[in-house]
């Protein structure tokens, strides 16, 4: 993972089990802007997980995120839950697959628990470029994260309890009241994404209207390494986990030509004589893909120990 | 600009002696070095012809407007599109482009034409034309920026007035695919879909260019289905002139694009720049004459079709490969 080398400059309980570490460059200098609703993915010791980013998203200086302590958990957040000011920190940069939909005439949030990170720039974001928000937070009544924040950006807009059947109540009413082509937005512990979706459904919500964080698998995985066969000059190349095969060749002297190194153009196509492809590509049909008999080395790697390749 | 610069810095485009449609996509930023000198190290390319192509903008928009269209949910992604090209802009030229943060305000200064702008963001009545037509008066580049949603690509806004041969006004709304309707092979063959894959999982900050080329009579960076009555009479001379005649007339078109994805906003930024070369001051460079003229004469007829070089073809053919 190509990381952001970054420092805690920041670390506070908001809440009781709810910990906001704000990030910044060591120089200080900007940040990759980003859309709301961006994650990002942090490296905890042993772990990595994923983070929802509750900043503003242009021109950051600073990446805000809120962990909250899982104690059965795999112990990523503990770890966070202990990172101090001045602490390194190494984060990916900012990915987004929980944007707003700007053709949408209303968005309507719904957030539970920690579930309202996420909303939080989504909140920003609405009442910087005015468009149409509400927000349905479900919150434990010691727990209210950043509501003083929500309080202040959304006044009448927002509504939240800790109670599980007004709650119910007002998901329900909020969800018949909608003018279509309202966009619904669920961010929360599984039981509740359940239950707003199937309420949504319910009542009639086509599912494109609908969408929930689900935090993407993190950056492809290093692979395994092995060994690349050049037939025709007799060599062996050793390609390690976390480097490609093309840079690999490039760095024995073997000239392979690219473009994009995405597995998209096709330019890096090479012949397999022995072994497996494992394809990671975008470019090969099914037909090449079951054939095995040339891989894309930008980004494809070997299923079997040895691949031996026309080079 | 004076011919010499001009053949130092063109970006030729073609890569081998055949040529068919691809998914050419290359990271932004990485100089090419050709037979003649280097391009792409810039993501905005300001060269000799700056204030001319932005002269030829302003009155092309002037007697066009509609050259330039925003759909009404996409305004945040064109403040986006302006701050990040001034940012650029003036980080790659800060002697003489500036943007400053003064008092809530941002102040743009710009020296080669002589442009001075103080505007907040967000309010679109501060600049002339607006964020998107504002960025059109200070870069060479036609602008389309793409909006991503139900796991597509939206072209909703944009200004462009050097098109080749297609219609902002008309593809404004319309999705990816939808755009490329009239371009042949692409569909079938699998290349815009991988494109748009590709394009949907661009991250914030993410930047890469690709080239597309063709032949145009006339030296005219409009050759827009609008303008089509002043470019049509080049055309129809094109077509019967041979040799010097052709050599002076037939340019070869190249566009340099990026596919920028912004990050505030998370929109698409197309960023279009056209370069002209005539085939003349082409065959100057024999590597690129023959090569062009190789290109030229395996061609499929459906792509030179599209392309609209059917006319003179084979003349430029016979002008490149002769004697
Ligand atoms: C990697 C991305 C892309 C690929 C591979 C691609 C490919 C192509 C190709 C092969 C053509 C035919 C060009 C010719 O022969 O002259 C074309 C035309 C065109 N492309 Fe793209 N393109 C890409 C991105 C875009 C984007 C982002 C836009 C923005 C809207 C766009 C707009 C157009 C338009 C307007 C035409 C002319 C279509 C017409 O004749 O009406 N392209 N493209
Ligand atoms: S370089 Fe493009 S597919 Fe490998």
């Amino acid at each position: 993972m190509t990381g952001l080398e970054l420092v805690v400059t920041r670390s506070a309980e908001v809440v009781p089990g709810v910990r906001e570490l704000v990030l910044a460059r060591p120089d200080g200098g900007p940040l990759p802007a980003h859309p709301a609703g961006s994650h990002v993915v942090a490296e905890c010791g042993e772990r990595r997980n994923a983070y929802s980013l509750t900043n503003g998203g242009a021109e950051p200086r600073e990446y805000a995120v809120a962990v909250l302590r899982r104690p059965g958990g795999r112990g990523g957040s503990a770890w966070l839950h202990e990172r101090r000011p001045g602490d390194p920190l190494v984060v990916s940069a900012p990915r987004c697959a929980f944007a707003p939909v700007l053709t949408a005439r209303r968005h309507l949030l719904v957030a539970g628990g920690i579930g309202i990170t996420p909303m939080l720039a989504h909140v920003r974001d609405a009442v910087r470029w005015n468009r149409d928000v509400e927000l349905l937070y479900a919150h434990r009544p010691d727990a209210p994260a950043y509501a003083a924040d929500l309080d202040r950006l959304l006044g009448e807009r927002l509504r939240r309890t800790s109670d599980r059947r007004e709650f119910r109540g007002l998901l329900g009413d909020a969800l018949r009241r909608q003018p279509l082509g309202t966009h619904l937005y669920v961010c929360g512990p599984a039981p509740l994404m359940e239950l707003v979706t199937d309420t949504a459904e319910a009542a009639g919500w086509p599912a494109q209207r609908v969408h929930r964080e689900r935090f993407t698998a993190a950056e492809v995985a290093p692979g395994t390494p092995f060994t690349a066969r050049l037939r025709r000059s007799g060599r062996d190349v050793a390609v390690a986990a976390g480097t490609t095969l093309l840079d690999a060749l490039h760095a024995a002297g073997v000239a392979v030509p690219s473009m994009c190194r995405q597995g998209v153009c096709g330019e890096c196509r090479v012949p397999v004589l022995a072994g497996q492809p494992q394809h990671r590509d975008e470019y090969l049909d099914e037909h090449e893909r079951a054939a095995g008999t040339c891989v894309l080395p930008c980004v494809s790697r070997s299923e079997t120990g040895v691949l031996e390749v026309d080079l | 600009m004076n011919p010499e610069s001009r053949l130092a810095r063109f970006p030729f485009p073609l890569r081998a002696d055949t040529y068919r449609y691809s998914t050419n996509i290359e990271p932004a930023r990485v100089p090419v070095r050709t037979e003649t000198g280097e391009w792409g190290g810039v993501l905005l390319d300001v060269d000799d012809d700056y204030a001319a192509d932005l002269a030829e903008r302003k009155r092309i928009l002037k007697a066009d407007p509609g050259r330039l269209q925003v759909l009404p949910h996409v305004r945040p992604a064109c403040w986006d599109a302006l701050l990040t090209c001034l940012r650029e802009l003036a980080a790659q030229r800060p002697d003489e482009l500036s943007l400053r943060c003064e008092g809530g305000e941002l102040a743009w200064r710009n020296d080669l034409l002589g442009v001075c702008a103080r505007f907040r963001e967000g309010d679109d009545d501060a600049l002339p034309g607006g964020p998107l037509g504002f960025l059109g008066s200070q870069i060479q580049d036609d602008i389309v920026l793409l909006d991503q949603r139900e796991g597509a690509l939206w072209a909703d806004a944009g200004l462009v007035t050097f098109a080749s041969g297609w219609s902002l006004r008309f593809d404004v709304g319309m999705r990816f695919d939808e755009v490329h309707g009239p371009v042949p092979r692409v569909h079938e063959d699998g290349v815009l879909a991988r494109a748009e894959r590709f394009l949907l999982r661009l991250r914030p900050g993410q930047e890469y260019r690709r080239t597309n080329w063709s032949l145009a009579a006339g030296g005219r960076l409009d050759h827009s289905a609008e303008s089509s009555p002043e470019w049509a009479a080049d055309r129809a001379r094109a077509a019967t002139a041979r040799g010097r005649e052709l050599a002076a007339l037939v340019h070869l078109r190249v566009e340099v694009q990026h596919l920028v994805r912004l990050g505030a906003s998370g929109a698409l930024l197309f960023l279009i720049r056209t370069y002209l070369l005539p085939l003349a001051e082409l065959a100057r460079v024999p590597a690129w004459r023959l090569r062009l003229g190789r290109v030229l004469a395996e061609l499929p007829d459906d792509i030179a079709g599209y392309k609209g070089l059917t006319p003179f073809r084979d003349a430029a053919v016979e002008y490149l490969l002769g004697s």
